[in-house]
């Protein structure tokens, strides 16, 4: 149905759009503003900022260092997101093929992580990740067993067990990110599997197309607009993802939203802060335009 | 066991291979045995959290006197509900005007209003650190005024989730209905509110549901808008993974766990598994 022109319904109008309007302009737009400006800005004393039009803190973030953070943190949150498509997509496939009994259940499962609060997971994972945690004692065990099998055969057993340094480290944080974003790539993907036509699966391992095949040419192609999503979902957060690595990550893992963290409390250069937020703002809006160049027109991918 | 006995099956019936079922196990794994362990520790009688030193419910009486814990609790829930009210409002209101009318810049207006899903929390964080310090939004207020500046920020990024939560279902309304109501005589508020709010209920439970917990799981952007005497759960154990986790947060995160469980169940019960998917 048409939409209504505002001008012939005036005072509906006003009533539904005054306070969202409002409140978009004063408590969004105005703060993310003065963010703006002040990445022209200059520090001037302990508080104050000029605004004198300085493109300074753009230079010094494109310096090597800061882009260096900058790649890294793009880089892992790929890494990220490649490792939660590939662990979660036989995820969703299970989901969209199981009997109906099961269904509820298996989303229940991945949607319980999902609404769990996001500290008490981290925290979670660092227990059993620490030094005498159950993923080091599960690791002494296999390595033990290892090194029984040695001597069985009569080979030198293995030299002692040193516990495996799995916190404070990259590996931690790319851990710590999949299991955080795991559930928002799996939501999506079964969404866009679910919504496709079984028939066509059918079709092709009726005319002789392998299970393979079928997954490349077929399942994928047709699920393409949720596997966008579920990318674009995990991806974004994930290359802004302060958390993770603050709390899991060593001294060498701080990613971008480390870094800008910084600058606005122990470094209090707020406006060399503002440039690097607004970088990633706009690393943001490059990775969204080239997902909507392949969206196709009309195509709903949430 | 029947659960990875192998059994001949139809092509279609991916869910009964063996390897899809072991995969599908240890992603459960993955996912639930660092909970299952936080939720086994909170019962561990030892100050750490490294050995299991026997049974015992002392440190769920520890976590009850805990002021601290207290109060970081009822900050979250007050944030929350307050968050949840005004989204509900102003993201309905900004579904319905994106849905009914045909205004000026109207496409600009849409892809702002959706922006703060999409800035990343760091950036929306610091953006409301130097707006409230510019402003001068004054500390130290009484509870729960004090918590007004963290309250703004997360209806904030909130209301966009509801608006699209609402939009989505507003699309199935036939608004013929709306107009029969008003050629019987109902005012264009009536109409509004007999006709249009029942049609959107459902999205209105599952977007309450939506912002309440974006709301109590925020860190990062109540991390840069808390003042001292606004910690939210959150936000304290934070400081406590930083400086060393007592026992009774373990009995307090346990508590939590299962809160959430009951709220997923109810909604499940309200919603229907599928339909609470698709929100997300």
């Amino acid at each position: 149905m048409a939409e209504q022109d505002w001008k012939q319904q005036k005072r509906p109008f006003a009533a539904v759009s005054t306070l969202p309007l409002l409140w978009t302009l004063l408590f969004f737009l105005l703060p993310m503003g003065f963010v703006w400006f002040y990445s022209f800005g200059r520090n001037a004393g302990l508080t104050e900022i000029d605004i004198v039009g300085t493109l300074d803190n753009y230079k010094r973030a494109t310096e090597w260092l800061y882009l260096g953070i900058f790649l890294k943190s793009l880089a892992v949150a790929a890494l990220v997101t490649l490792i939660c498509l590939i662990v979660g997509f036989p995820v969703a496939m299970a989901i969209t093929f199981v009997s109906e009994k099961w269904r509820p259940w298996l989303l229940l499962g991945i949607m319980l992580p999902f609404w769990t609060n996001l500290l008490i997971r981290t925290y979670a994972l660092m227990i059993v990740l620490g030094q005498q945690g159950y993923a080091n004692q599960g690791l002494e065990a296999l390595w033990s067993g290892a090194s029984w099998l040695k001597t069985l055969i009569g080979l030198q057993p293995l030299s002692t067990w040193e516990p495996a340094p799995l916190l404070y480290n990259n590996f931690a944080v790319v851990l710590g990110l999949v299991y955080v974003h795991l559930p928002f790539m799996v939501l999506p993907l079964y969404s866009a599997l679910d919504r496709l036509d079984k028939s066509l699966i059918e079709a092709s391992l009726d005319l002789g197309a392998g299970h393979f095949r079928t997954l490349m040419k077929i399942i994928v192609p047709l699920a393409a607009p949720g596997i966008i999503a579920g990318v674009m979902i995990t991806l974004i957060p994930a290359l802004g993802a302060y958390l993770t690595p603050d709390l899991m990550g060593g001294t060498d893992s701080q990613m971008i939203a480390n870094v800008i963290e910084r600058q606005f409390k122990r470094a209090n250069d707020w406006p060399f802060g503002a440039a690097l937020s607004f970088l990633l703002i706009y690393a943001m809006f490059i990775l969204i335009a080239m997902q909507g160049l392949r969206k196709k027109p009309g195509g709903d991918a949430r | 066991m029947a659960f990875f006995k192998r059994t001949a099956h139809a092509p279609l019936e991916y869910s009964k291979s063996l390897w899809m079922r072991g995969w599908v196990a240890l992603v459960m794994l993955f996912l639930y045995i660092p909970l299952f362990v936080l939720m086994a520790f909170s019962f561990n009688d030892s100050k750490r959290n490294v050995v299991w030193r026997g049974f015992t419910t002392k440190y769920y009486g520890i976590a009850w006197e805990n002021a601290q814990l207290w109060d970081a609790m009822m900050n979250s829930l007050t944030i929350a509900f307050f968050a949840t009210i005004f989204s509900l409002i102003i993201g309905s209101m900004a579904a319905v005007m994106l849905w009914r009318f045909r205004f000026p810049f109207k496409s600009a207006v849409d892809g702002t209003m959706s922006l703060p899903i999409i800035v990343p929390e760091i950036c929306l964080g610091v953006a409301f650190l130097v707006f409230f310090s510019w402003i001068g939004w004054p500390s130290g207020l009484v509870w729960p005024i004090n918590l007004g500046a963290i309250i703004i920020a997360h209806i904030t990024f909130c209301f966009p989730f509801v608006t699209m939560v609402v939009r989505a279902r507003l699309a199935s309304f036939n608004r013929e209905q709306e107009e029969a109501a008003k050629d019987l005589g109902a005012s264009e508020w009536q109409a509004f509110r007999d006709v249009l709010v029942p049609h959107i209920k459902p999205a209105l439970v599952s977007g309450a549901l939506l912002a309440f917990t974006l709301s109590l799981d925020d860190f990062v952007i109540t991390f840069f808008t808390s003042t001292p005497g606004t910690d939210t759960f959150p936000v304290l154990v934070y400081s406590l993974v930083k400086r060393g986790v007592t026992p009774d947060v373990n009995a307090a995160s346990t508590i939590l766990i299962l809160l959430t469980v009951l709220l997923t169940a109810v909604a499940l019960k309200l919603q229907g598994a599928k339909a609470l998917a698709d929100t997300h």
